[in-house]
């Protein structure tokens, strides 16, 4: 049997699946750099604030650390949370108008259209990152290249969770739920984090239980950066788990959601 | 249905004893079609008769409750995946933030042998607008780049959800001329529609649905007969409708009391014939039925739901 180009069957749902995939992915980076309100509110908010109070608090320090330097920790945590997660508000929206479904019935894998949202909420991020690397720099911050690269390196493995919470939410809810939602999400996260300064103390049993949040480990990527070393079992622990169920989730939630919007 | 007994590759369609509820509501009550190979198949029926469910689970995006769908001979999933399926959904706008030639290459990009952008562009009526976001698009446009993108990937098959609603009567001609210019020949379709002239114009074979049945299955001028049909009501005692039903231009006809009503396939002559051999006929009424009324008188047809059109 052959397909209507001519092709036998087999051949023509397997050729260039791989190539497909990266087509799309393409598109879709390309769409996001075209969002301006998308990076206005995920890129500018942590940069804006973080600017702000490290540039006008400039001798300050913060446990013995420079604020320049301890408040870009919590900043690139929360910032690249968000930008991670809000990827799921464009895919609410791409379902609300139904797009998602005509996807659907495109021979585009599942795994490359997940595949490709977790790239475009790492692209992102990434820009965030960078951005307020360079505001730090700019404000005179300085940590060793080591600690940079910790930093950089863990920040990237801590997102994972975030990544996989963005595409399970934006399979969820609908755009007009999702916007409070994912807010409110990352903004408990960020604040039981630690991202916006300590909250829990160094010890005690609430301390045990935000140890246990992946964005606690996501702050600790950055004071990983000021102490260069990485965390410890436990915090690789928390996140894999937590990335794993919530990966799991989100592919779960995504098989299911074909229904008309 | 026997047809579908036979081989099933060799058809573009083919759905047996479908059935989906949603809840409380059933949707479609045991469908079975047959759409062969580069058949142009028009599903013909007014809303809720439950033809987007049915395309639905043939574009395999709802799983049917009961029975079971082959597209190609395949699974809908797996036809899908080997890109000889393209779909045009009920609802739906395009991605933003992408120029419609953008749009419609991302989407030649997943599958494995498709036309050439600038040739779909062109004969979709887009060039002009190629550079332009989607966003920015008419109505009409947006349906044609929609279209765009059903057969860009040049599908085996393709199945439109009632592709010209909310168009007006231009947009609409011009949408089914770009229709002719890419999928002509050689191509399996099925499409939705509630507009009669539409799949007189363009299919094949019309498949008539109401009330999540199949209540006709002809060519066009066969169910077009069928639903066409105007009715004929008067006073008029005495007559029996064995008599009645001789008349010219009647096709049917029916006692309700005192009343007698026609169904006419040329009520202009029936009028005359019945005024002239009966001038006490009184209280005369004529009706030509809309499409939704010949579907709800057809659904309770006492023939059953299944009956084919002669």
């Amino acid at each position: 049997m052959t397909s209507a180009s001519g092709l036998p069957l087999e051949l023509a749902g397997r050729k260039g699946t791989g190539l497909a995939a990266l087509g799309y992915m393409r598109y879709d980076l390309v769409k996001v750099f075209r969002n301006r309100r998308y990076f206005v509110f995920s890129l500018g908010f942590p940069l804006v604030l973080y600017l702000v109070i490290a540039g006008s608090n400039h001798h300050a320090s913060f446990y013995g650390v420079p604020l320049r330097v301890y408040y870009l920790t919590g900043m690139v945590s929360w910032g690249s949370m968000n930008a991670v997660t809000s990827g799921g508000g464009l895919i609410s929206l791409e379902r609300s108008v139904g797009w998602t479904r005509q996807l659907r019935i495109t021979p585009l894998p599942a795994w490359a259209y997940i595949a490709s949202k977790v790239v475009r909420g790492y692209v992102t991020a990434c820009v965030v990152v960078v951005a307020l690397y360079v505001a730090a720099v700019a404000l005179g911050a300085h940590l060793q290249a080591g600690g940079w690269l910790i930093m950089t390196g863990l920040v990237l493995i801590g997102l994972a969770p975030f990544a996989a919470l963005g595409i399970a939410l934006g399979h969820t809810l609908r755009p007009d739920s999702l916007g409070p939602a994912l807010g409110g999400v990352s903004a408990l996260f960020a604040l039981l984090g630690g991202a916006w300064g300590p909250i829990a103390g160094n010890g005690g049993t609430f301390f045990d239980v935000v140890k246990l949040l992946p964005s606690y480990w996501l702050v600790q990527a950055g004071e990983a950066g000021l102490t260069q070393s990485a965390w410890p079992l436990e915090g690789w622990l928390v996140v894999a788990v937590w990335a794993a169920v919530l990966s799991w989730a989100a592919v779960a939630v995504y098989r299911r959601d074909s229904a008309r919007p | 249905m026997s047809r579908a007994q036979g081989d099933l590759a060799g058809c573009g369609v083919v759905a047996k004893g479908l059935h989906k509820s949603y809840g409380p509501v059933t949707a479609v009550r045991g469908v079975d079609l047959v759409v062969r190979r580069s058949e142009t198949v028009a599903l013909l029926g007014p809303n809720g008769a439950g033809k987007t469910t049915v395309i639905d689970m043939v574009l395999g995006l709802l799983r049917p409750d009961a029975g079971e769908v082959h597209v190609l001979g395949l699974a809908p999933a797996d036809a899908v995946r080997a890109g000889l399926v393209g779909g045009m959904l009920q609802v739906g706008s395009l991605t933003r933030d992408l120029t419609v030639r953008e749009l419609v290459d991302m989407v030649a990009g997943l599958y494995p042998a498709p036309l050439r952008v600038e040739d779909v562009l062109k004969a979709t009526g887009l060039s002009e607008v190629a550079d332009r976001y989607t966003q920015d698009l008419s109505g009409g446009q947006a349906q044609r780049a929609r279209f765009a993108v059903a057969v860009v990937g040049d599908p085996a098959l393709l199945v439109l959800d009632e592709p010209t609603v909310a168009l007006d009567v231009e947009a609409r001609r011009e949408f089914w001329a770009s229709m002719r210019a890419v999928a002509a020949r050689g191509k399996t379709v099925l499409f939705a529609t509630h507009y009669l002239e539409e799949a007189d114009a363009f299919a094949d074979r019309v498949v008539l649905m109401a009330r999540g049945q199949i209540v006709a299955d002809g060519t066009p001028n066969e169910v077009k007969a069928k639903v066409g049909t105007r009715t004929i009501r008067a006073t008029l005692p005495g007559p029996a409708v064995d008599e009645l039903v001789t008349l010219p231009g009647v096709a049917g006809a029916e006692r309700r009391g005192d009343d007698v009503v026609l169904q006419c396939s040329d009520s202009d002559t029936a009028l005359r014939v019945l005024l002239y051999r009966y001038p006490g006929a009184r209280d005369i009424e004529v009706r030509g039925g809309s499409l939704e009324e010949a579907f709800l008188e057809l659904t309770s047809d006492e023939a059953g739901p299944s009956g084919v059109v002669a």
